[in-house]
């Protein structure tokens, strides 16, 4: 047995799970409840003014990223759980989903 | 007298055979929420770097009625996450304050309300 | 007319049986007997041929765990009169080897114990002169409550990873590691975590949480693994970020 460095996945996972926990619901709350009924307005000149600011482009990709994160890593332990293993196949569905959504992120705040 | 110990396997349903494993399960199956609604959000991203019309066909689609069902399905596992990572906040957290443990249902509790206050700010940055 | 009770109890004799078997029993009912004293009932005048470990009947021993209607617990410490109206089922703990009847095979847990380091670990040996360890009662609370482990296995019983994972060091063995870890007197946290922080200690379990639910005395090893992984992950950082830092 050999010191893991599993603590590499897990401290933003843990991350992950409190930004999750905080900001989550809150912003479904928005983007599916009161924007849909017309009570908020989320339109593209207030967008983009908030991510052109590198402070808002921060607050937008650690809103996508660490609960993708928690999320990857929860689900690879799943998988594990549900007898599906944890072969390599497993750990790059999970974290592989993750960073293509962080990748994709990054991408797409650089162009605004 | 020979030694035969009898090894019994587990099922793969051994998270269906008692409650407190399928609130478990329940609770990891929340991560399969939080990845696609963070899947909604990068489109959201994406959709906002490619301009204006890209941006409101994607508000239409949020807000359209498969688009609102899937976030309600989401909002409701994303408040069972929360609710569970608060309650086990006191045991990975332990606070001792002047040599007295602080008593867990503070720990907890301070976490809603901290929930309450950022839940607020969001709801502000987002309306104004 | 005498009250009584049923039980339906795993049977295994290795050297005629190819499986495990139910054997149903009809035991007096006493308001006051728990299921041991229900098997010492069955032992002593039914059937002196079932097996299982018990000593001090008062849950302080650890002895005498078994799955109760597929719960966890000391037999010293389920009473009868919970279960009244119903037939009681009795098999040994989950996720262990089976022996004969109630009795598991625990040598598994013995080697994972004993890999932990379950010792006061100095830095420096301390000569006979210079005293003895202090401890003020506030260092002392710090980690009480994780000395209270009875090595009873309920909770690699309750464990879902244990079972889905042999080499899992598991609950009462990490618990044991976090005692050790937060004692004063002790210096010895490196030296565990080769074991304690390795993919088999800590990093197998997923915070199911069984483990301290039945815990008889409650010593809450969810709790000290999950302090275990936030002071292994910060170790782990330091160690990388300032390598030549002395712990």
């Amino acid at each position: 047995m050999a010191k893991s460095s599993k603590p590499i996945l897990w401290l933003p996972f843990a991350a992950g799970g409190m930004a999750s926990a905080l900001v989550t619901p809150a912003l479904i709350m928005v983007t599916g409840l009161l924007v849909p009924l017309g009570l908020m307005h989320l339109s593209y000149e207030k967008m983009a003014a908030f991510a052109h600011n590198p402070i808002g482009k921060l607050i937008l990709l650690g809103v996508v990223a660490l609960p993708a994160w928690h999320a990857a890593h929860r689900m690879r332990t799943t998988a594990h759980d549900l007898g599906l293993g944890a072969g390599p196949g497993v750990k790059l569905v999970c974290y592989g989903s993750a960073w293509l959504m962080i990748l994709l992120s990054v991408f797409a705040l650089l162009m605004i | 007298m020979s030694r035969r110990p009898y090894v019994r396997q587990i099922e793969r349903s051994w998270w269906l055979s008692r409650r407190r494993y399928f609130v478990y399960m329940m609770r990891e199956a929340t991560c399969l929420f939080i990845a696609l609604y963070s899947a909604l959000l990068t489109d959201g991203l994406l959709r906002l770097s490619q301009g204006p019309e890209a941006w409101d066909s994607y508000v239409a689609a949020i807000s359209s009625t498969p688009g609102v069902l899937f976030q309600l399905v989401c909002l409701g596992f994303a408040a069972f996450h929360s609710v569970t990572w608060f309650a086990v906040t006191p045991k990975a957290m332990p606070l001792v304050v002047k040599g007295e443990p602080v008593p867990p249902k503070a720990i907890i509790g301070a976490h809603f309300a901290l929930w309450a206050v950022v839940s607020l700010i969001v709801f502000i940055a987002a309306g104004i | 007319m005498s009250d009584t009770i049923t039980l339906e109890v795993l049977r295994y004799h290795p050297e005629t049986d190819s499986e495990p078997h139910f054997q149903t029993y009809t035991v007096p009912y006493r308001d006051d007997w728990v299921v041991l004293d229900a098997l010492n009932h069955i032992k002593d005048h039914l059937d002196a041929t079932l097996s299982y470990r018990w000593s001090c009947h008062m849950a302080v021993c650890g002895s005498c765990g078994m799955m109760i209607n597929g719960e966890p617990k000391l037999g010293c410490h389920a009473f009868l009169r919970d279960y009244k109206g119903s037939v009681i089922k009795i098999e040994p703990l989950d996720h262990f080897p089976i022996e004969r009847d109630l009795v598991i095979v625990q040598d598994s847990f013995m080697e994972k114990l004993s890999s932990v380091k379950p010792y006061i670990i100095e830095d420096k040996p301390k000569p006979l002169e210079e005293g003895e360890n202090l401890q003020t009662p506030g260092q002392l609370k710090v980690f009480k409550q994780y000395t209270q482990c009875i090595n009873c296995l309920l909770c690699y019983a309750a464990c879902p990873q244990t079972a889905l994972n042999d080499s899992f060091v598991g609950p009462a063995a990490l618990a044991l590691a976090h005692r050790y870890n937060l004692d004063s007197r002790d210096c010895g946290k490196d030296q565990r975590a080769e074991v304690v922080a390795s993919n088999e200690g800590i990093w197998e379990c997923t915070f199911v949480g069984a483990c301290s639910e039945v815990c008889p005395k409650h010593v809450d090893p969810a709790a000290a693994i999950q302090q275990t992984k936030l002071s292994a992950s910060v170790d782990w950082f330091k160690a990388l970020l300032l390598p030549g830092e002395k712990k």
